[in-house]
């Protein structure tokens, strides 16, 4: 079970940068954690400190710079693309955003923020550079129910896929897990079969 | 009119969700210690077993040391980890390979050489590159740690269908040109997403013509243009490969599994959303230069110049650029490299052992650079011993360490220090992908070999 999401009205983290790996999301030396909680501190580690330093937050980088904050992060093309650690999701999730927008999501990603009640929210190129192009005041407002992302300030609006399976967990919080035992007894035929 | 890959699928769908994905029955799952514990925590919130405790192959690998490895972990969260996974594979009572069993290696690498890894299968593993197995004719993709549980608790997963590419390579390879390159230059014209959302197949003459270890290489990389997976059909390559091996099918159970494998292939008017060709004689020895393994080129070519860039993508670039301390236009052949690691599941099979040992019976590695090979497994070093290939790297003064995933990732030990040049057989060269500020540059054995020799990014035609 997770949180069940519908509408997400809230101010906006933007990472202009495309390709951003798992292994920057959460570098590989803090997935040794056998829990699934304090990932968040270490989200984008290497990006946010010198030296790996919490005393040294590097000011440009936008999780460090009080003029942005809310629930929902905003980056570049082919987000959470390379290792299928779900750690990457934990992370995103334990900082605190609900969505994620991008033009493009590794699928591995996709599938594991989906799980964790993190919704990744797939727009145009042109709606994602508009989003990088506002000031740290615009807010965003993603609904779920209806698909649909909305600047604002401008009332301009995107909608966005999400098959619908998904968006029935993601609306009531369940999970996959919780399906699939109900059908226990279905795959119990099949492996007879 | 189906594709190898559909009719494994359909062999494989228990039911199909109207408007959702299908629930996808799934023969094998390798677990490790990285991405396990949570999945276990919550088999035991749930209060339930493991569904099928055979279907279910563990080692550890990721955090493990690969010197001394008789020795406790010295680093403790390390410890803590492999620990757990010993713990539990032992209250849900799940064979383990662990460390110090025969069989423990890289996941990826111990699967198919104990035989568990066979044509038609649907395999799973928390790990992004589980498409290693497809190179048998499997569907094998990379899950996260809930999809772990899933799996553990009900032997199924819900998947969408993905689209599908394929790409045919035609004709013969070069000289000194191997599967790494391949899939190095696929990837550097397709682009590290260029196939995401999509499985992709293999075939071509080229391919047919491939070991079955150097297919291996070339499915271990498709997650890297962002496929979830790749897969090759079966042929005699491959069924040669499983049999007598200790998980294989034996007897009558093996006749019929021969001949149910020699069914799995596409069909001739079966149809792909995006079909790629390529030339086996354009490829030539490559080597990547940036932080994602699109960035690639032959190791003759210099780095894009900054006018061949395209404007939204220069930032990226530039940035990736900066952090290898490499300028645009600049010549790659010839560059320092600091060290060189030959490993990972991409790369540590014997075979890759072999053809590294030959090119350097007789000769010595540069006084500059420090030299790692770290087999895949247990058994690949073993081997190793046997054929006397340790004997060879010893005099050319390269170190032979113990199984595991090591600087691959530089979980455990084995990092590569900031700023320093890495050219490496692994399949990741991510920022900090090898330790903070490590530089990596991907490129084959026998390229990762020569630079080895001479120190510096080298052409290894030149050299054989
Ligand atoms: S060798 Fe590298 S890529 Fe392969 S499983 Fe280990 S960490 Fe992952």
């Amino acid at each position: 079970m997770s949180k069940p999401l519908n509408i997400v009205k809230s101010r906006f983290v933007p990472i202009a940068i495309e390709n951003i790996d798992t292994d920057q999301i959460i570098p590989a030396r803090f997935l040794k954690a056998t829990t699934r909680e304090g990932f968040g501190k270490n989200l984008f580690r290497d990006w946010r400190y010198n030296n790996d330093n919490e005393l040294e937050p590097k000011a440009d980088f936008p999780l460090n710079n009080p003029n942005f904050s809310g629930e929902i992060l905003v980056a570049g093309k082919n987000f959470g693309c390379g290792s299928s650690r779900e750690h990457a999701a934990w992370a995103v999730d334990d900082y605190g955003f609900r969505v994620v927008v991008s033009s493009f999501f590794a699928d591995i990603f996709k599938n594991n923020a989906q799980n964790n009640g993190v919704l990744p929210v797939t727009v145009s190129e042109e709606f994602l550079q508009k989003i990088f192009a506002l000031g740290n005041e615009a807010t965003l407002t993603v609904n779920l129910e209806a698909q649909t992302i909305t600047i604002d300030a401008t009332g301009e609006q995107a909608k966005f896929d999400i098959n619908n399976y998904k968006k029935t967990c993601l609306l009531n919080g369940y999970d996959d897990i919780d399906y699939l035992l109900s059908i226990k007894n279905e795959i119990k035929e099949f492996e007879k079969a | 009119m189906s594709t190898l890959f559909d009719k494994i699928w359909d062999k494989h769908v228990v039911k199909s969700i109207e408007g959702g994905p299908s629930v996808l029955y799934i023969d094998k799952h390798f677990i490790h210690e990285v991405t396990s514990p949570q999945a276990f925590d919550g088999l035991r919130k749930r209060g339930i077993p493991v569904h099928n405790v055979k279907q279910v192959v563990a080692t550890a690998d990721h955090n493990v040391p690969t010197i001394d490895q008789h020795l406790p972990i010295k680093e403790a969260l390390s410890k803590m980890q492999v620990q757990k996974l010993v713990d539990n594979c032992a209250e849900f009572g799940i064979e383990l390979y662990g460390l110090g069993h025969p069989y423990q290696g890289i996941v990826h690498v111990i699967g198919p050489e104990l035989g568990v890894t066979q044509p038609g299968m649907t395999m799973v593993c928390g790990d992004s590159h589980t498409s290693t197995h497809g190179a048998f004719g499997s569907i094998a993709f990379g899950i996260g740690t809930s999809e772990v549980e899933m799996v553990l608790a009900t032997q199924c997963l819900l998947q969408s269908k993905p689209k599908q590419m394929r790409i045919t390579i035609d004709g013969e390879l070069h000289k000194g040109v191997t599967s790494k390159d391949i899939i190095l230059y696929i990837i550097s014209k397709i682009s590290a997403s260029g196939a995401t959302g999509y499985f992709v197949e293999y075939a071509g003459s080229a391919i047919r013509a491939l070991s079955m270890e150097a297919r291996m290489t070339i499915c271990n990389m498709s997650i890297e243009m962002g496929a979830r997976g790749g897969l090759i059909a079966p042929d005699e390559t491959t069924i040669n490969y499983v049999k007598g091996r200790k998980f294989a099918p034996q007897g009558a159970d093996w006749d019929k599994a021969v001949a149910y494998w020699n069914t799995l292939r596409t069909d001739d008017d079966a149809k792909f959303d995006v079909e790629i060709n390529i030339k086996a004689e354009d490829i030539e020895p490559m080597v990547t230069y940036g932080t994602n393994p699109g960035m690639g080129i032959s190791v003759n070519e210099n780095i894009p110049s900054e006018k061949a860039i395209d404007e939204k993508e220069k930032p990226s670039f530039l940035k990736s650029l900066q952090y290898m301390g490499f300028e645009p236009g600049e010549k790659i052949k010839g560059h320092k490299v600091d060290y060189v690691f030959i490993g990972s599941c991409t790369n540590a099979r014997i075979e890759d052992l072999r053809a590294v040992a030959s090119f350097v019976k007789g000769k010595k590695k540069s006084d500059d650079v420090e030299v790692w090979i770290v087999p895949g497994s247990k058994q690949v070093e073993a081997q190793a011993k046997e054929e006397g290939i340790d004997k060879i790297f010893e005099a050319a003064g390269f170190q032979l360490r113990q199984p595991g995933c090591s600087a691959c990732l530089g979980m455990n030990e084995d990092k590569i220090p900031a700023g320093k040049y890495c050219i490496s057989t692994s399949n990741r060269n991510f920022e900090g992908r090898q330790g903070a500020g490590a530089r990596t540059l991907l490129a084959s054995p026998l390229t990762a070999a020569a630079a080895a020799i001479t120190g510096v990014v080298s052409d290894v035609r030149e050299m054989i």
